[in-house]
């Protein structure tokens, strides 16, 4: 099993998911985050004093799966989530030891 | 807050009113061989006359009918004024609340909003009380220079009947309302200076004195009979003011700066940035506050008169011109013009305009304007920075440089064909050749500087002995909201 996590733009975030969704993958975990990476924030000016928003808005997607499809996954995430611009996020993957559905206690690959 | 042409229009109508009468009374007497004057009670009674008694009859007949007509025309007048002062009172609150509130409360960062909500509706109730106990008499009873008395102390002799010293036609009781809520309006404007970081008990037992102490009576010298500044009861520096540029803006104004001083900087000022947390809500409150001083300007004519239309037009073109050029000047300097510049420079227009509104053709205003939104934009964007001074959502950059240009240029651009305040045909301001009034107009830019000056730090100093004025530095971290009332703006979640 492997834990997935992608930061991705917001702009991109329906097109993967339904890349996904075309691929088989149902379940996954999304939260809207601020960050950035190398990408460089925007300037905002209030009457007259000026922010650098460095901070940017960012949507995060979790999802454990199974080892076969991870792959798959990525090369998904990869081709909807790419602008080719600076600041259209990462892509990382860790091993997980174990998953237990709550529901009714199966375990491993069976509770995914 | 004259208007001539009201009164006019009513005499004339009387006069033909008068001249149907007697026509259709003569008419009606064909075999009155001469007619006597109708309105001569002076004819001698001739008693055992038939034909006289008859006369005499139909004489009083007619004057009764005249009384009864000038008595109707007297209320016409007075319900028609009394329905425009009624609604501009009502649009003189709405600038308070919600009008003030969103415009501020958009500006303030999220922890703070129902704060600096609080304070402006706090104002509404606070002032309220104070103005019908002795807030009302020591604007506007008595005769003294400086302040008035204790005459109307508790709306004593406050009725139906109009005061003929500042509104003949409506009653006192309307003036008195529509006056007080000016009063609300004035101290909430500081609170744009002191938000974010000052108590609320601090800050309700301070614009409470300060009503009393710099509001009061400025507001009686200038507007209040005997006031040495009233221009048209008998002031010494005759100053024209004619919704309270510097009764309202510079007193508020220069307030809000010795109010930013003392207090000091924000927690962070200006290293963290400070966005403002919704300008949404102060759009829709810039609005309000649009629409709301027509209230103020027009209904500052105390009737619906052709004054009160040109105050509303004046108005209306100085708050379009501000509104452009502040945004011109954003423009030019950060490549793109802000929403929130936009409605700030309209602001800036509405407080300039304000002295101006019943004094200045549209042409001036929209000079007034143009001239208000530059130098606000120029005040809130570079002289705060070279001061360093926190007036946080620019009440003293807004209302007191806005109010004080307003104020001089009043003097330029009054002209007596707006405005015979002087009396008919005699000169009012620079354009009238009359450059005295600018003059006059710094007279009372000085007074109400002066005051403010003095009236705010001596309080302070007061209310910082009594209550304290600063939240600690943790609670302005945690925000306003929840440590000075217990509660959030936005349970969003929930």
């Amino acid at each position: 099993m492997m834990k997935l996590e992608a930061i991705i733009q917001p702009s991109r975030f329906e097109s993967v998911k339904d890349a996904l969704r075309e691929i088989g993958i149902e379940g996954m975990t999304v939260t809207e985050v601020r960050g950035h990476g190398r990408q460089k924030g925007h300037t905002e000016v209030y009457r007259g004093r000026e922010y650098t928003v460095d901070l940017l808005p960012k949507i995060k997607l979790e999802m454990v799966l199974p080892d076969g499809v991870v792959n798959s996954v990525v090369e998904t995430i990869l081709k909807t989530a790419k602008t080719g611009k600076i600041g259209d996020g990462k892509i990382f993957l860790s091993r997980v030891e174990e998953a237990i559905r709550i529901r009714n206690e199966e375990r491993g690959e069976n509770a995914l | 807050m004259k208007h001539r042409g009201g009164k006019c229009f009513f005499i004339m109508a009387l006069m033909l009113g008068a001249m149907v009468l007697e026509a259709a009374t003569l008419s009606a007497r064909q075999t009155t061989t001469s007619s006597p004057t109708i309105l001569s009670s002076a004819t001698p009674p001739y008693a055992g006359s038939p034909a006289t008694s008859e006369k005499q009859e139909n004489s009083r007949a007619v004057n009764e009918k005249l009384a009864q007509l000038d008595q109707r025309v007297t209320a016409a007048q007075s319900s028609a004024d009394n329905a425009w002062m009624l609604v501009s009172a009502a649009l003189v609150l709405m600038m308070t609340g919600p009008g003030l509130a969103l415009f501020y409360g958009g500006l303030v960062r999220r922890k703070n909003t129902l704060a600096i909500m609080m304070q402006s509706f706090m104002l509404m109730a606070v002032i309220t009380v104070m103005w019908a106990l002795v807030g009302y008499s020591l604007c506007f009873g008595g005769n003294g220079p400086v302040i008035g008395s204790f005459e109307h102390a508790f709306l004593r002799g406050v009725g139906a009947e109009p005061n003929p010293d500042y509104a003949g036609t409506i009653p006192q009781m309307t003036f008195m309302v529509y006056q007080l809520m000016f009063a609300i309006i004035t101290p909430a404007l500081i609170t744009g200076a002191t938000a974010e970081r000052m108590k609320f008990s601090g800050t309700v037992v301070f614009l409470t004195l300060w009503f009393l102490v710099v509001y009061a009576p400025l507001a009686h010298m200038v507007w209040g009979k005997g006031g040495f500044l009233n221009a048209s009861l008998g002031g010494k520096f005759p100053t024209l003011d004619f919704a309270g540029g510097t009764v309202v803006h510079i007193s508020s104004g220069v307030s809000a700066l010795v109010c930013a001083l003392y207090l000091g900087k924000r927690t962070g000022y200006p290293r963290q940035p400070m966005p403002p947390h919704s300008l949404v809500l102060s759009f829709i409150g810039a609005c309000l506050l649009w629409v709301g001083w027509f209230g103020f300007n027009a209904g500052s004519a105390l009737a619906s008169s052709p004054l009160a239309t040109s105050a509303f037009a004046a108005t209306h073109f100085a708050t379009a011109a501000a509104a452009l050029s502040w945004s011109a000047a954003e423009w030019v300097k950060n490549g793109r013009p802000s929403a929130l510049g936009a409605i700030s420079g309209a602001v800036a227009g509405l407080v300039a305009i304000t002295p101006a509104a019943g004094f200045v053709a549209p042409m001036p205003a929209l000079a007034i304007g143009f001239i208000a939104g530059a130098l606000c934009y120029w005040m809130v964007t570079k002289v705060k920075a070279i001061f360093g001074y926190d007036d946080a959502l620019d009440a003293f950059g807004v209302h007191g440089a806005g109010g004080t240009i307003g104020a001089l240029l009043t003097g330029v651009f009054a002209q007596q064909v707006i405005n015979p305040i002087y009396g008919a045909g005699k000169p009012v301001g620079g354009l009238d050749g009359h450059w005295g009034q600018v003059g006059n107009q710094f007279a009372g830019v000085l007074t109400a500087w002066a005051i403010a000056l003095v009236g705010t730090f001596v309080l302070l100093k007061i209310v910082d002995a009594i209550t304290g004025l600063r939240v600690s530095e943790e609670q302005e971290i945690e925000g306003l909201d929840i440590t000075q009332h217990g509660e959030e703006a936005y349970n969003l979640e929930s």
